[in-house]
């Protein structure tokens, strides 16, 4: 059953020097409880696709409905079924880690008293209990992108969209994240759409790729089904198949991938 | 669940504001310069109106806090977009009109306590007012605070960056502040002034402040001034709360 699906989605931002069309038409289908990796090179239309998931842009074109809800015609209940991990997080560094899980949970309109007994769950949960009462500008970045994903879950929302939650992470923190991804999967059901560039983080978490380029899904499947497709054979690796997909378009792979 | 989430925002920007205890201090120190420096120069020049020059300079000053103070408000919300906080909230079901109001309550509050600071300043210098005309000129400040802080807001959530944005203001509030005799009545200057000044909001604002502290409460001035003071609060929040609706920011 799929949890997210859109027609056509798009988006065309107007500047001075005439309309720019970051989004042109993206249909997709996401699967309940599935983790779903968002590729596509800088400027394919990612984030622009998140920020219209999650309500923030309003689409200029087409239909998408998430969790059950109209995108244009029921904002509010794709809020209430949705968390959103942007790439910048969304902590006001100034302030303790538990006063921004206390205020989000009132955001979320819990009463005073549940706001404050889920922020120690979630401080639980994501592994921030002894970090409670610092300032957020003391985290590191590790730590940070725990609070911020804490943040996301703290309605335990269905469908969470992490925008490159690993990006400048050192590497126990990315396996600990990829770890905390399949958890919140495993555990909770629930669907993450995520968006990265390292492919490594792709092959290793996603259950099926989307992969966008110039605006449009260039191609879709489980990593090994686009390996075989696009890449030449099973073992290629994902670098050469996304580079034959975005590279030199979509076509079969019926040239040697190139060298990188 | 305007007022929970417009709370909630007030209480979570006024808590900012407590924070740096400095800032809220530091608003003052213009006004006050002008109170003890420029002050005590008018007491024996013939001005013009009922009263002392006190009770014409401070309603002026009090409006110069607001317009300077509140005109900048939007800096904030520059810095948050920058930290992703506004976005992060805004993924949130909390009512967008309450990210615009709870943050333009907390600025009035601001300049209301901060205004009740300069005019204890301007006691001891020698100022002598009724209280009910004083309090009117809080509430004066209170509206005017309001409006232009969520102009700001309005103007912030539409630019890219503080090097844009910094400027604008800058130009747009000296001569608001010139223009509106804030300093001086504009009545003492030549015709062509006075009538250029009628066409500045302020203008209107300031004369009724300054009927209020010599206690004239009566008057067209007040009449006037009152009508500007809640047309502006009333524009300004439709603008704001459109483009809070709306904003991709």
């Amino acid at each position: 059953m799929a949890i997210i699906s859109t027609a056509g989605l798009a988006r065309t931002f107007q500047t001075k020097r005439g309309p720019v069309e970051a989004v042109s038409g993206i249909d997709l289908a996401v699967h309940e409880g599935e983790i779903l990796g968002f590729l596509g090179p800088n400027g394919a239309g990612k984030t622009t696709t998140l920020r219209m998931l999650t309500t923030l842009l309003a689409p200029s074109g087409g239909a998408a409905t998430v969790a059950g809800h109209d995108l244009a015609t029921d904002p509010g209940g794709v809020r209430r079924a949705c968390g959103y991990v942007a790439q910048s997080g969304g902590v006001d560094t100034q302030i303790t880690v538990r006063e921004e899980l206390v205020t989000q949970g009132r955001l979320y309109r819990l009463d005073r008293a549940r706001a404050a007994e889920r922020a120690e769950e979630l401080a639980r949960d994501l592994d921030l209990t002894e970090l409670l009462d610092r300032k957020c500008a003391a985290l590191s970045g590790g730590q940070r992108r725990r609070l911020d994903i804490a943040m996301a879950l703290t309605h335990r929302p269905k469908v969470l969209f992490l925008d490159e939650p690993t990006t400048g992470l050192d590497p126990r923190s990315r396996a600990g994240l990829w770890d905390l991804v399949r958890r919140l999967r495993d555990e909770h059901g629930t669907t993450v759409f995520l968006t990265t560039h390292y492919l490594d983080e792709a092959d290793a978490l996603a259950d099926r790729l989307v992969v966008v380029d110039r605006g449009v899904v260039v191609a879709e499947g489980t990593p090994a089904a686009l390996k075989l497709e696009y890449g030449g054979s099973a073992d290629a690796s994902l670098q050469d198949t996304f580079l034959a997909i975005t590279g030199r378009g979509a076509t079969p792979a019926d040239t040697a991938p190139v060298a990188v | 669940m305007l007022f929970h989430d417009t709370a909630l925002i007030y209480g979570r920007y006024l808590r900012q504001s407590l924070r740096s205890r400095f800032a809220l201090l530091f608003g003052v120190l213009m006004p006050l310069l002008y109170l003890l420096f420029f002050g005590p120069l008018l007491t024996d020049l013939p001005l013009g109106g009922k009263g002392s020059s006190w009770q014409l300079l401070v309603p002026g000053l009090l409006l110069q806090l607001g317009l300077f103070g509140a005109s900048f408000a939007g800096f904030t919300i520059i810095i948050e977009k920058g930290q992703g906080v506004v976005e992060r909230m805004r993924v949130t079901p909390v009512s967008r009109l309450a990210l615009l109001l709870g943050r333009v309550l907390r600025d009035a509050t601001v300049f209301v306590f901060q205004a009740v600071l300069l005019v204890l300043a301007a006691v001891v210098m020698g100022l002598r007012a009724p209280l009910a005309g004083v309090l009117i000129g809080f509430v004066f400040v209170a509206l005017l605070t309001a409006s232009l802080a969520a102009l700001s807001y309005a103007l912030a959530m539409r630019v890219e960056t503080p090097q844009g944005f910094g400027p604008t203001i800058n130009a747009l509030t000296m001569p608001s502040m010139l223009l509106s005799g804030l300093m001086l009545p504009m009545t003492l200057g030549p015709a062509w002034l006075d009538v250029l000044s009628h066409l500045m909001p302020f203008r209107y604002l300031v004369d009724a402040v300054r009927d209020a502290y010599v206690g004239s409460y009566a008057t067209a001035h007040m009449l006037y001034g009152s009508i500007v003071a809640v047309a502006l609060t009333i524009l300004a929040v439709t603008v704001g709360t459109r483009v809070f609706r709306t904003a991709g920011a």
